[in-house]
């Protein structure tokens, strides 16, 4: 597959790009994109993750040029696009829907781009059948589209899109069209088929848990604009807001004060009682923070830092699901593996601990 | 239910297959059994053979012409950035022909470019315009079938998911080559469909060529005249056999082979909203081309009523005068015509909307023998010329059932006017019927019986309410339809029925077109009215309206 390198990846650079549309309802203006920067180096998978609306999917439809920023402007390999029409920018993009050309076979699909660049037949030939065997539809270059599966469909539009080695690979939303499990399975596919070919790819969806298996960099969008960006780790383990950490999995909030700054981090004070907890940022002591804590971070036994009422106790295979109350608030604790430990139940009392070094303080 | 069953296929039976079936008989049995005389006498007869050339000629060019009208105008409105005046001018032009009777743009046309036209005379000074005959025809019948071409297309245009084009866009195709190796071949059988659809409208149109035509005949005109004219009935049988003919051939590719074609390609679910094209260099030609077509086409109509306000139409423009409209009622028993045809469509459009609602409903809900030969013959009907059923009718009921007198009492009534009425409009309304119908989830259906009603009670509670509109839609086309009715019904009409639109043939034929513009107006008025009605009733107490509140 070494021969099958993308020759060049090609970066991408927002510079300050904004988007405004018309409200249909009020008639005013608002911004769907607003002041998005961001630099993609070449080679890399980056996701724009966010909840609907949040302007993932016009900032990929601004890269393809099916819109045009009314602010900033886009760099694709150093080279300003924003005057270029779709046709004319380097870039191919797997479509939600897949958009098959339902009057052309698999075959017919996947030319087309090459066939448009008047790339020789001989050459049509080898390149299409080399990708569709990157994609594992060898043998299917007859078919038509609606013999396909969802999954044979999404395969299809992925090898349309590579096969005219874009500088930029974009996907908008691919995969949710199919079922969770092919789902799982098309996303390792997908990054597997990034990698070998070494592409940089810009990848919009809702699914925070595809976002963390696919990407290099996850960039959280909220309202138009950047919420976070950073690696997977990065966003789930510091996530800057209350936003982005119940966004990305789950999340428990602890509100307290910090009582008094400590090496390499803060005492923080609650009403359930003292908890230390690590943190980069100074901060002054009497200030209201949250605790963010991760479910599967704690853990629940006869003694601890803080103790709890069980409120539910739940078994769920690989792990015990426990919804607890400290002092006044519900915290969710996921214990796995339970088969060896003790099981508490609805109504006992119990300590949760947690090592200060997965606590986050916001 | 069983008997519903069994009065619905004798309708069907007696008013639809057995008159066309009669006249297969009448053309192949002489006095002495089976024959082909007749058809060797008609083709022996060149003035026929003409009438095919002219009919398919006429068809074939109308089609086309229509066909890329329509297109034009369809994706204009579907993928262009237009003000929304346009719009509004596309949405008039597309409602025109459907509230007109189906002759008023031969009126137009011959007022305006006639002899005597108002701009062929004089604006451009031209005396002997000839606007009589072939050209006439296909103008007058490519403005009057068009919208119908661009109604079809803006549909499918629509379902065409905006992904595919912007998946070419994306891998390089400019927007011409998008437009034909994407958005061409995924409309092709559309296209097909649509040219199919006004062909056969062309060649079973009946009034235009009778006003229009001159002395180009088609078929149409020919057999009104073999039977009107020559009094040659069981020659008029069998060219009414080969137009049967004609028109369902191209009945059956349409539906047979484009319908299911269409479906095929185009997946119908539009995954987001298309950007339209905004380029001022593309979308400023293409409105004004537009603007002007539709402003044209309005126009052509506009002049009817005009027409009628002239005092002498090519000589004698001012002042303007009610006086036609006046003699309308003082002189020519204008009151009786619109009675007499404002009754008979009241009659006729409730049993069509009542019948096609049974008919859908019963092919859609339930399973029971002969669904298939309800289905099949109520649809067919679509395919066969008024024209044609009006010599069924002749030749079936004149004589009474196979000529033994049965029933021969119905022939020259008002019965068997409304039952043509019902006969005709019946196509339309089951088919919309069908389609209303299928847009019901089974589910919700199955949620009632699931709590306990019956199958009455299902319908009344939760079908019904979910058709209402679909209903009164229904009922008002038939209405419309039935009130400006013409082919059919000249040849069954007896002297003591007048009705309106036999007589603006018979005025627009003498060339009497001030008062034919009189009673095209009045008409013209009366369907608007209606539509009208139907618009705010829906807007009222409709379903759609509360559903948009819930939303």
């Amino acid at each position: 597959m070494a021969d099958m390198k993308v020759k060049q990846p090609k970066g991408v650079k927002l510079d300050h790009i904004s988007k405004i549309y018309k409200d249909p309802k009020t008639g005013k203006d608002f911004y769907a994109v607003h002041d998005v920067a961001l630099d993609i180096t070449p080679g890399s998978f980056v996701t724009l993750l966010g909840p609907s609306g949040c302007g993932k999917t016009t900032t990929l439809r601004m890269i393809a040029g099916f819109e045009s920023p009314d602010e900033g402007e886009i760099y694709l390999g150093g080279e300003p696009i924003n005057a270029l029409t779709p046709n004319k920018r380097d870039t191919a993009m797997v479509f939600q829907s897949y958009a098959l050309f339902p009057h052309y076979n698999v075959f017919d699909n996947v030319a087309y781009g090459l066939k448009l660049r008047k790339v020789p037949k001989n050459e049509i030939r080898d390149r299409v059948e080399k990708i569709l065997s990157l994609v594992e539809l060898s043998g299917m270059e007859q078919r038509m589209t609606n013999q396909l599966s969802g999954g044979q469909q999404q395969r299809v539009a992925l090898a349309r899109a590579l096969v005219v080695e874009p500088g930029v690979l974009l996907f908008d939303e691919p995969l949710s069209n199919l079922d969770a499990k092919l789902r799982v399975q098309m996303r390792t596919e997908i990054r597997r088929i990034q990698q070998a070919l070494g592409i940089t790819a810009v990848y919009v969806t809702h699914d925070q848990s595809e976002a963390m298996a696919i990407s290099d960099q996850i960039i959280l969008m909220k309202q138009g604009v950047i919420a976070q960006m950073g690696s997977p780790m990065e966003i789930y383990y510091k996530p800057n807001s209350e936003f982005v950490a119940d966004f990305i999995g789950e999340c428990n909030f602890l509100h307290g004060k910090v009582s008094e700054n400590a090496e390499k981090g803060a005492i923080v004070s609650l009403p359930a009682g003292k908890v230390a907890v690590r943190t980069e940022k100074k901060r002054t002591s009497g200030e209201a923070c949250e605790i963010v804590l991760r479910p599967e971070a704690i853990t629940i036994g006869d003694e601890g830092m803080l103790p709890c009422w069980v409120e539910l106790s739940c078994f769920m295979g690989s792990y015990q699901n426990y919804h607890v109350r400290v002092g006044e608030e519900l915290v969710k604790i996921t214990d796995n593996c339970p088969l060896n430990k003790k099981i508490f139940n609805t109504g006992d009392r119990a300590y949760i601990s947690f090592d200060p070094e997965c606590a986050h303080l916001l | 239910m069983m008997t519903t069953i069994v009065v619905l296929i004798a309708f069907l039976t007696l008013f639809i297959l057995y008159p066309l079936a009669i006249l297969l008989v009448d053309s192949l049995y002489g006095g002495n059994g089976f024959t082909l005389d007749t058809f060797r006498r008609i083709f022996g007869m060149w003035t026929f053979r003409r009438a095919i050339t002219n009919t398919l000629k006429v068809g074939f060019v109308v089609g086309i012409l229509s066909t890329m009208i329509g297109l034009l105008f369809a994706y204009v409105e579907v993928y262009v950035r237009m003000r929304k005046v346009v719009g509004g001018l596309f949405r008039v032009v597309s409602m025109l022909p459907v509230v007109s009777p189906p002759f008023v743009l031969s009126l137009s046309m011959i007022m305006l470019f006639g002899r005597a036209g108002l701009i062929t005379r004089f604006l451009l000074g031209i005396y002997d315009n000839d606007i009589y005959g072939y050209w006439g025809i296909v103008i007058v019948q490519t403005m009057t079938f068009f919208p119908v071409c661009y109604m079809m297309l803006k549909g499918l245009l629509k379902n065409i998911d905006p992904s595919m084009e912007e998946a070419s866009r994306d891998m390089g195709a400019s927007r011409w080559k998008v437009f034909t190796t994407v958005t061409l071949p995924l409309l092709l059988p559309g296209l097909g469909n649509a040219f199919l659809v006004t062909f056969i409208e062309s060649i079973a149109d009946f009034a235009n060529p009778m006003i229009i035509g001159g002395s180009y005949d088609t078929l149409a005109t020919t057999i009104y005249l073999q039977i009107t004219g020559a009094m040659d009935k069981e020659g008029a049988a069998a060219m009414a056999v080969v137009l049967l003919c004609i028109t369902l051939a191209m009945f059956a590719v349409q539906k047979y082979y484009l319908e299911r074609k269409t479906a095929a390609t185009l997946t119908g679910k539009a995954s987001r909203v298309r950007m339209l094209i905004e380029d001022k260099s593309v979308t400023i030609p293409l409105t004004i081309l537009c603007s002007l077509g539709a402003i044209f086409v309005i126009l052509m109509y506009i002049c009817v009523p005009i027409g009628a306000l002239f005092p002498t139409w090519g000589y004698k423009f001012t002042p303007l005068t009610f006086k036609w409209f006046q003699q309308v009622f003082t002189r020519y028993r204008g009151l009786q015509a619109f009675r007499d045809s404002f009754v008979l469509s009241l009659i006729a459009a409730p049993i069509t909307a009542l019948l096609s609602m049974i008919i859908s409903y019963l092919v859609v809900k339930r399973n029971f023998r002969g669904k298939g030969f309800i289905e099949a013959v109520s649809i067919l009907a679509m395919a066969v010329p008024g024209t044609v059923l009006g010599v069924g009718y002749i030749r079936g009921f004149a004589n009474g059932l196979f000529h033994t007198g049965v029933l021969s009492g119905i022939y020259g009534t008002g019965l068997i006017l409304i039952i043509v009425f019902v006969v005709r409009s019946l196509p339309t309304g089951t088919r919309s019927g069908i389609s209303a119908l299928r847009q019901i989830d089974k589910s919700i259906e199955e949620s009632a019986y699931d709590m306990g009603a019956d199958s009455l009670k299902v319908f009344t509670s939760v079908t019904l309410p979910l058709i209402k509109d679909s209903f009164l839609s229904g009922l008002v086309t038939a209405f419309v339809r039935s009130i400006t009715a013409i082919s059919a019904i000249i040849l069954l009409v007896t002297p003591s029925y007048l009705l309106i639109t036999v007589q603006i043939n018979e005025f627009a034929e003498k060339g009497s077109f001030s008062i034919a513009c009189a009673f095209a107006t009045i008409l013209i008025l009366i369907t608007y009215g209606a539509v009208l009605l139907m618009n705010l009733f829906i807007k009222f107490f409709g379903t759609s309206r509360k559903q948009k509140e819930v939303k």
